[in-house]
């Protein structure tokens, strides 16, 4: 990328990455491990630039080259808004263990989602005796699933989170078109 | 054992007692206890370790692994309707779904009054007069409405079944061709007193002269099976009938244990006289449990003729005897080693091999595991010898070869052929019109197209341990292919990570397919596990796992397109229903509480 | 003479061995590694989980249980084999539950380990996302059974080194699963102690000592510090 840069010097500005980050249900831990590139990320902003995200409160995804999912999913609205990254990304990484495998959110999957909720809001004193049922509220799937069962992830970069090493290192070798590599010790599961 | 019920101790002793308290005869042990109580509960398996003297996860290692044990109650009626695709074909699902109406069931609950439940079961062999159903281990062929209604009353009279009118459990043995095998006269004896006068090695030399090849599919030569047992340095050898008839589609040993038990007794015996082996066991499937009585009487009339037991025919130190052990419902354990195992009592998880039974079989001696019919063909080479053999069938796979015809056809039944017969013959000589498919050798072999119909049956073209089942114009080999991978999700033992994995992930694939939900995705997965399967599993069982589905995928494509969403990729689960739980505790069915199947 | 004959060759390399030795116990004696889980040097060769499958003299097999014959050509880190390994740790992965994050074995796992040597980035295939409870009836030890691959080799140790028995398979297909020597199927109900040795040879999270979890933390273990294939190479060398 760089040497296509240089062979066309300053004649045309060569047009931003564009990226795309969510978090459905996760922590925003891979999001706050994305800080951790610390510095870079002013090398990082000479290439990409942010549709929607945490970082610039976009609240919809537009066409873009790469969307970041962190987390897994557990509600309508997780699905929704995953549908349309995978609609808008060129390319879609999943990013972090809860995207990647379910992560947390899905052990909670040997419980029946009924008895969670009984349980929660009906069963503890002082919380009244009813579901919350207001139609602003996603319904929760019976069970939690990473992301590659709903929609078609292209990239996977796993971790909890994964470092600001690992995602420097997936993310620029993918801005520089080669296939992204993770090995000792960047390569985490947990 | 203060806590034990009297029942169960005064019920169990005898039990015991018959069985010599012999771990190894585990299997048999549970069979009766089971037939007593119904079931195996967590206290009969405590009291049988303690008696045994095994762990109890022994017991319970094979209650759980074989599907006729039962841990929990299952009704003083068990009900098993037959499932294989050529049950199905004859219309099973509704017979089945018409019995749960008038009993008022959900498939494999038992009753509130304890007295009936009903299920599916892999294939019972009897493709040739299904739909079939077993009713406490007896068959009942030819299912109609009618005869259903009959048997709920006679289940809700309460009668015990083998009280029962006995023309319901009249099975057939339907030979629609004979040959040398079939064709012959029986004389008891005769195959004994030729091969004695033959002398053992002298039979032997016959034996691999005739090239006599096993019918259980692999085809390795009997001959040379029964030289490495009889060399294998050993105090003791054995000798076992492999009537594990467990692959889809095939019942021709059902028709030779039937009818035809003096050719399978006198072939083991001759090969005890052979390799020097002393103990004969046929393992015999459950699904075939009303013979068992039937073979004890011919057993014990052979051994009244002098031709079983201690010193047959007068000759000093030739005994042999046969014992009958009952498997419990496992495809697997028609894998000698996997038969090995459940034979001594244990669950029927493949060996590493090697070693190999020969040297290394039953309690670790060296063991010749042989195929019902092969042990028939045994006593033709007795009788007429290994030259005269070898002159039938093809070079590399002599004699005759009994078919179980099934499907689409006029005369379902045996058919037995010499080697080499072409597929085309065959199915016009069982009156077969507009095939478009025919599966050769049972859900682990091959599913053949019209344009391959002019090969032949032969280890050296289309090798077949039996099964042949015809699918005609009408028919949807998507379906075909979905009860075979049903059917492997369900037999698969569990030991090797591969094939456990494996069978239930392309189970899955193709009920997603089923269901309208697979796409392009599925299919390239399916190859990709049969693929994985084909070069990991470590059993014949895993290998072949996929290969009839991916048949099915390569030469009957349309009928799975026509399942497939157009959409390149589909979630894995059904989204819609994934929200079921919570519309139906939040009381909401707005338009956000759906999700749309896509 | 007979010494040069004890060779065979993986992936060209010679290697030697000591004749009734299987492929896997001579490469890893020899420092080089194949990956495997089911296998442990002090048990009876498994064969179950097929990670070790390699090509011997074109028919493929388990390294850990073909014996080592001289001259033999074996194949081992092939793009194919390594790829099929990758698939089948996924299906590994997705029939249990697997969750590193939340698991005190993270960072010492084999299957994690391997996972990482095979750069593994995801489980890929749909999770079957079983049900299994877990047994925190022993004082010292819990066994998670959503971490069980079915390797056995606690069934092995109980049975053949500590001569109690008390683990055992049962079921059928994905149904298999492990069961315990007790009335009430319950380890707190046996004879289980943490001196067992079968209550350390459990390659995963499933069978895990009480109150030591986090005794060593997370990014400062076994395989945190080196990856499974320099540990194997380091085994060697400390054992010449």
């Amino acid at each position: 990328m760089d040497t296509q840069v240089s062979s066309q010097p300053q004649k045309v500005a060569k047009r931003k990455i564009r990226v795309a980050t969510t978090s459905l249900s996760g922590c925003f831990g891979c999001h706050m491990s994305l800080l951790d590139i610390d510095e870079r990320i002013l090398q990082l902003i000479e290439v990409v630039e942010f549709d929607r995200s945490p970082i610039t409160d976009i609240k919809h995804c537009g066409p873009c080259d790469i969307g970041l999912i962190e987390g897994s999913v557990c509600n309508s609205e997780n699905v929704h808004v995953l549908r349309e990254f995978r609609e808008n990304c060129n390319v879609l990484i999943a990013f972090g263990a809860c995207a990647v495998a379910g992560g947390l959110p899905a052990q909670r999957n040997h419980l029946d989602i009924g008895d969670a909720l009984r349980e929660v809001y009906c069963d503890r004193a002082g919380l009244g005796k009813q579901i919350p049922n207001d139609r602003e509220l996603p319904l929760l799937l019976d069970k939690v699933h990473p992301i590659n069962e709903v929609v078609r992830v292209d990239y996977f970069i796993p971790g909890c989170p994964p470092s600001g090493d690992t995602i420097w290192k997936f993310v620029t070798d993918l801005i520089a078109g080669h296939m992204p590599r993770l090995e000792h010790p960047l390569l985490k599961f947990d | 054992m203060t806590h034990l019920t009297m029942s169960l101790v005064e019920i169990a002793t005898p039990i015991l007692e018959r069985h010599k308290r012999d771990h190894t005869r585990l299997l048999q042990i549970l069979h009766d206890i089971q037939d007593e109580l119904d079931y195996i509960s967590p206290e009969t398996m405590e009291y049988l370790a303690h008696e045994l003297e095994i762990p109890i996860t022994q017991v319970q290692s094979v209650v759980e692994f074989y599907s006729f044990f039962h841990s929990k109650p299952h009704g003083k009626f068990r009900i098993l309707f037959s499932d294989n695709i050529t049950d199905r074909m004859l219309g099973n699902k509704d017979l089945f779904d018409h019995m749960l109406n008038r009993l008022h069931l959900t498939p494999d609950t038992v009753s509130e009054d304890g007295l009936v439940s009903v299920g599916m079961t892999s294939c019972t062999g009897m493709c040739d007069q299904g739909p079939a159903l077993l009713i406490n281990n007896m068959p009942i062929t030819h299912l109609t409405p009618r005869r259903i209604d009959e048997i709920c009353d006679l289940v809700k009279s309460g009668l015990p079944v083998n009280h029962w009118p006995s023309h319901y459990f009249k099975v057939d043995n339907n030979i629609r061709r004979a040959d040398e095998l079939l064709a012959t006269a029986y004389n008891m004896g005769d195959a004994i007193k030729a091969a004695v006068a033959k002398g053992a090695q002298s039979m032997l030399d016959e034996m691999k002269r005739s090239n006599l090849r096993g019918r259980g599919g692999a085809g390795f030569t009997t001959g040379v099976k029964w030289e490495l047992c009889r060399n294998a340095p050993s105090d003791e050898r054995f000798i076992v009938c492999n009537a594990d008839e467990g692959e889809p589609g095939t019942f021709k040993d059902r028709v030779l244990l039937q009818s035809f038990a003096g050719h399978v007794f006198e072939g083991m015996t001759i090969a005890g006289f052979t390799t020097g082996a002393k103990q004969g066991f046929v393992y015999l499937r459950a699904e075939y449990k009303y013979l068992v009585k039937s073979l004890q009487i011919f057993l014990d009339n052979m051994r009244a003729a002098g031709f079983l037991g201690k010193n047959i025919l007068g000759i000093e130190g030739f005994d042999f005897d046969i014992d009958i052990h009952l498997g419990a419902g496992a495809y697997v354990c028609g894998e000698e080693t996997a038969l090995i195992e459940s034979l001594e009592g244990k669950a029927g998880r493949p060996r590493i091999r090697p070693p190999f039974p020969v040297t290394c079989g039953y309690k670790n001696k060296p063991t010749v595991v042989n195929n019902v019919e092969t042990l028939c063909k045994v006593t033709e080479i007795a009788r007429r010898g290994g030259a005269w053999y070898e002159g039938r069938g093809t070079r590399q796979s002599t004699g005759t070869k009994l078919l179980s015809v099934s499907g689409d056809c006029a005369r379902p039944g045996i058919y037995e052929f010499p080697f080499g017969v072409r597929i085309s013959d065959v199915l016009e000589e069982c009156g077969a019109k507009d095939v478009i498919a025919v599966q050769i050798s049972g859900a682990a072999g091959v599913c053949l197209a019209p344009h391959e119909f002019h090969h032949r049956i032969a280890f050296e073209d289309v090798p077949t341990a039996g099964s042949f089942m015809i699918f005609g114009k009408d028919r949807d080999m998507f379906d075909v292919a979905l009860n075979f991978a049903e059917f492997f999700a369900h037999e698969s033992c569990g030991f090797c990570s591969p094939c456990r994995i494996g069978t239930s992930l392309v189970k899955d694939m193709m009920e997603k397919i089923a269901a309208g939900r697979g796409t392009k995705y599925e299919i390239n997965e399916i190859q990709r596990l049969r693929d994985q399967m084909k070069n990991f599993a470590h059993c014949g069982l895993g290998q072949t796992a996929g290969n009839a589905i991916c048949d099915c995928i390569t030469k009957f494509r349309p009928a799975f397109d026509k399942h497939l969403s157009s959409r390149d990729f589909l979630p894995a689960f059904d989204l819609e229903l994934s929200l079921a739980r919570s519309r139906e505790v939040t009381h909401r069915d707005d338009a956000d509480a759906h999700l749309g199947a896509k | 003479m007979s010494e040069i004959a004890n060779t065979f060759t993986l992936d060209g390399q010679i290697v030697h061995f000591t004749p009734g030795q299987t492929i896997l116990e001579a490469a890893l004696e020899a420092g080089l590694y194949i990956p495997h889980l089911c296998f442990n040097p002090e048990l009876k060769p498994h064969g179950s989980c097929k990670l070790c499958t390699v090509i011997v003299n074109g028919r493929s097999g388990s390294a850990c249980t073909i014996k080592a014959m001289p001259g033999q050509e074996v194949q081992s880190s092939t793009p194919e084999l390594d790829g099929r390994r990758r698939l089948q740790l996924q299906m590994i992965f997705v029939e249990g539950n697997h969750f590193c994050p939340g698991c005190e074995k993270s960072g010492n796992c084999k299957l994690q380990a391997v996972a990482y040597d095979l750069e593994m980035l995801n489980p890929h295939f749909p999770h079957f996302f079983p049900e299994r409870p877990i047994d925190a009836s022993h004082p010292d030890v819990m066994i998670d059974f959503n971490r069980c691959i079915l390797c056995e080799q606690c069934v092995q140790t109980s049975r053949d080194v500590d001569g109690k028995n008390i683990f055992a398979l049962a079921g059928r297909g994905m149904k298999s699963h492990l069961i315990i020597n007790s009335p009430s199927g319950k380890l707190g109900d046996t004879d289980f102690a943490l001196t067992d040795k079968a209550a350390h040879v459990c390659p995963v999270g499933a069978i895990l000592e009480k109150r030591v979890g986090y005794a060593k933390p997370i990014g400062e273990r076994i395989y945190d510090e080196k990856t499974i294939r320099e540990q194997v190479a380091a085994d060697a060398e400390g054992g010449l």
